[in-house]
């Protein structure tokens, strides 16, 4: 009898080591005078394609391949796998801001201070400025778009259940607590413990600084006042019922926003787009507003966002600077990108002068944009760790199980546990860390 | 006979395995070299496809990477020797352990349920008077042509009580307390029964095949004996093809080990499956949102030693039985 066991342990592993040793193509570019000097992008805005066309038309010289990928975690593996494999790196590559500190650590990317112009800085938001160049003279990405959170609303159950849009967290959970009373199939909202960066989003507007760099060394500062202000305030809401316990992004979820259960949504400036395919039908029935503050303190956090960023593998980092310089702040360019990809650009006054028109989903609320720029200004400054996907995996593992036991202790001792498991990681990593 | 018999569905995809050599018939070859260079083949990709690997992961088992200060920067990253670390620190992880109790749980429930149904199935298709056997055999076995990741999102869908036309039969026959199978203590329930609804299929057949290899004089003769159809069920179908029953057993064991695709599929949708439910998840954990290439392939590592050692130890305790006929 011949038969075939499975070893899929080992062999899944090891053929990943593999790949991380030997698979590499050689991508890197010439660049010599004559030919015109090629440079490839990885990135997964869909669309994204169409924008570099135009570069492409009016730049013989410069010319951009765009490589599509399936999405911000997967690339970024599929670059430090390269990285590690000494080729096979495009020149560019879009980064999230959260993964940057990242792959500066895995020495992925360029600094491109001295490539980029002067002027640049000043086109975005202090904090979004911040991101890319990790509060150092380095600069190491140019940002693309941001994803200022906002407070999207059922406005027709809001009448209905004759509900006001709240302004701050106090009366966000008065609302929560009335329209749940009102109708107990409703829920103002989930915590969703799938989401970290919706939570670090939320930590950010109550000023939490997760890391922040000491000298020569990280600081971790997770299990503080601010972040333990909002998982206590989280944690009571779970725990007398007011609000949803289950994740987003469910089929459950997508079904609760379509059918009224789920009458608001924390979500981000992208929530458009998210609205509209999960739940079609209530288009237009939605409205925006900016996020409810701490009594009153205007801030704002952020949820996703990427930027354009040049590998350390690039042999043509000039070139390929002023490609993604050009890409996130010319005017053309933006308009393309705000048209075909549907990102809420980073740059300041390029949103404004093009973004006047609410999107189609909102075309009730004709102010959408003022809202959003509104909510972008008051992005409070946040810094990166290079263990972000370490303390994120934790935030998926410690929530849910807070979030099951619907208690304020479990919500207080799931972020202790993220402070932890964060800072063991740095120092088994051999990070210098400060306490 | 020549059946690929493969483990029902578990996470990965199959790695080939070559028939003992030492088996072959023990017959004199002229030249020394003919046999070897008929091995070649079987060596090479031997060599390329599990022995590199395997021997490479051994060695990342045995390294870390460490940083200096903030870690930004070119230099800052050196590849060290770890030593027996990679090991230790898995051993007392309790997140670890506590996988594989859970998964350890799983397979409680999963394979003894999953071989006792497909045993079933198969001697029931095997009965005389067991109409519609062509299609009774094809509609069991569907469920294993369905690849886990889907079988697993189509479960999820019908788990998720919003969603569910389950619950909604449930809600109009006025029971409101039924509990969703996502919720924590019975997720476990809901991993195994993706897994006994893709594999009771697989393993039937196998054991179908088996019973058709029985020459029907012996039930002839049983049946003048005046043994009834349960009877020769019981005493002869089932001991003949207990190498069968005792194959399905071992290789489900190992698939109850290697169980990932399940619980990762339906983790986006509930709180109660965490990053390292089976030790499986723990690894890709450790190597793809960790980075931690060499934590997860000393982790490989003891999941490989530990499957062998049980799947050696189970065959120890069974051999005479299972093989005995082939020796």
């Amino acid at each position: 009898m011949r038969s075939t066991i499975r070893m899929g342990a080992v062999a899944a592993i090891a053929a990943a080591a593999l790949i991380m040793t030997g698979c590499s193509a050689d991508g890197a570019s010439e660049g010599t005078a004559d030919d015109p000097i090629e440079l490839t992008y990885w990135a997964w805005a869909p669309n994204l394609d169409k924008v570099v066309d135009l570069w492409n038309e009016e730049h013989p010289e410069i010319q951009v391949t765009v490589n599509k990928q399936d999405g911000g975690d997967p690339a970024i593996t599929k670059l430090l796998t390269a990285i590690k494999a000494g080729s096979g790196a495009p020149d560019l590559i879009q980064a999230e801001y959260q993964k940057i500190p990242t792959l500066v650590a895995s020495d992925a990317l360029a600094d491109i201070a001295e490539s980029v112009g002067d002027d640049v800085a000043g086109q975005f938001p202090e904090g979004v400025w911040q991101s890319v160049t990790l509060g150092s003279d380095a600069v190491y990405a140019v940002p693309q778009d941001t994803g200022p959170m906002m407070f999207f609303y059922r406005a027709d159950l809001f009448e209905q259940y004759g509900l006001t849009v709240p302004t701050t967290w106090d009366e966000y959970a008065e609302t929560a607590r009335a329209l749940h009373a009102a109708d107990p199939t409703k829920y103002l909202g989930t915590f969703s413990a799938n989401d970290a960066g919706w939570f670090a989003g939320l930590s950010q507007q109550a000023k939490a600084e997760w890391w922040s760099i000491d000298g020569d060394s990280w600081g971790v500062g997770i299990d503080e006042e601010p972040t333990q202000k909002v998982a206590e305030y989280w944690g009571g809401l779970v725990a007398e019922g007011a609000i949803d316990n289950k994740p987003m992004y469910t089929p459950e979820w997508n079904a609760a926003l379509n059918d009224g259960s789920q009458a608001g949504w924390l979500g981000a400036v992208w929530g458009p787009g998210v609205l509209s395919g999960n739940a079609a039908d209530t288009a237009g029935l939605w409205e925006a507003a900016t996020l409810p503050t701490w009594d009153g303190d205007v801030s704002n956090g952020n949820w996703g966002g990427s930027s354009t960023a040049v590998t350390s593998q690039s042999k043509n980092v000039d070139a390929a600077t002023e490609f993604a310089t050009w890409l996130n702040t010319d005017p053309e360019a933006v308009a393309a990108l705000v048209e075909q990809t549907g990102i809420y650009p980073a740059a300041t006054d390029a949103a404004a002068s093009i973004l006047t028109e609410a999107p189609e989903f909102f075309s009730n609320q004709p102010d959408f944009y003022d809202v959003a720029a509104e909510a972008a200004q008051a992005v409070a400054p946040f810094t990166y760790g290079p263990n972000v996907n370490v303390a994120f995996s934790a935030y998926n593992d410690e929530f849910a199980k807070a979030a099951e036991a619907k208690s304020v202790d479990a919500f207080l001792a799931a972020v202790t546990a993220m402070q932890k498991t964060t800072i063991d990681d740095l120092k088994a990593g051999g990070f210098s860390v400060s306490e | 006979m020549t059946a690929t018999v493969d483990a029902p569905r578990g996470a990965t995809p199959p790695a080939p395995r070559h028939p003992p050599a030492g088996r072959s018939p023990k017959r004199r070859v002229k030249g020394a070299l003919t046999p070897w260079l008929m091995l070649t083949p079987g060596i090479l990709l031997f060599a390329v496809f599990m022995a590199a690997p395997i021997f490479y992961t051994l060695l990342l088992s045995f390294q870390k990477e460490q940083v200096k200060g903030l870690g930004l920067g070119g230099d800052s990253r050196t590849r060290e020797f770890a030593g027996l670390e990679n090991y230790v620190a898995t051993f007392s992880d309790p997140e670890f352990l506590a996988s594989v109790a859970r998964v350890l749980l799983y397979g409680l429930i999963l394979v003894p349920t999953m071989l006792g149904l497909a045993l079933l199935f198969a001697l029931l298709l095997d009965a005389r008077r067991t109409g519609a056997k062509g299609f009774s055999r094809v509609s069991i076995f569907l469920p294993y042509a369905v690849p886990a990741v889907i079988s697993s999102l189509l479960w999820g869908f019908l788990y998720l009580p919003a969603v569910s036309p389950f619950y909604w039969i449930f809600e109009q026959l006025g029971w409101d307390d039924v509990p969703s199978l996502l919720s924590p203590g019975l997720v476990v329930f809901a991993i195994a029964n993706i897994g006994l609804w893709g594999g009771v299929g697989f393993n039937m057949i196998v054991m179908y095949t088996s019973l058709k290899a029985v020459p029907s004089d012996i039930y002839e003769a049983a049946r003048i004996d005046g043994a009834s159809e349960v009877q020769i069920a019981w005493r002869i179908k089932v001991p003949i093809i207990m190498p069968a029953l005792i194959m399905t057993a071992l290789f489900s064991m190992i698939a109850t080990l290697q169980v990932f695709a399940e619980p990762t599929t339906l983790r986006p949708l509930t709180n109660s499956l965490s990053t390292s439910w089976s030790p499986l998840m723990f690894v890709y954990r450790d190597a793809f949102t960790r980075d931690d290439i060499y934590s997860a392939a000393a982790t490989s590592i003891i999941i490989a030693l530990a499957t062998f050692a049980i799947s050696f130890l189970f065959l120890r305790v069974v051999q005479r039985r299972a093989f005995g006929q082939e020796d």
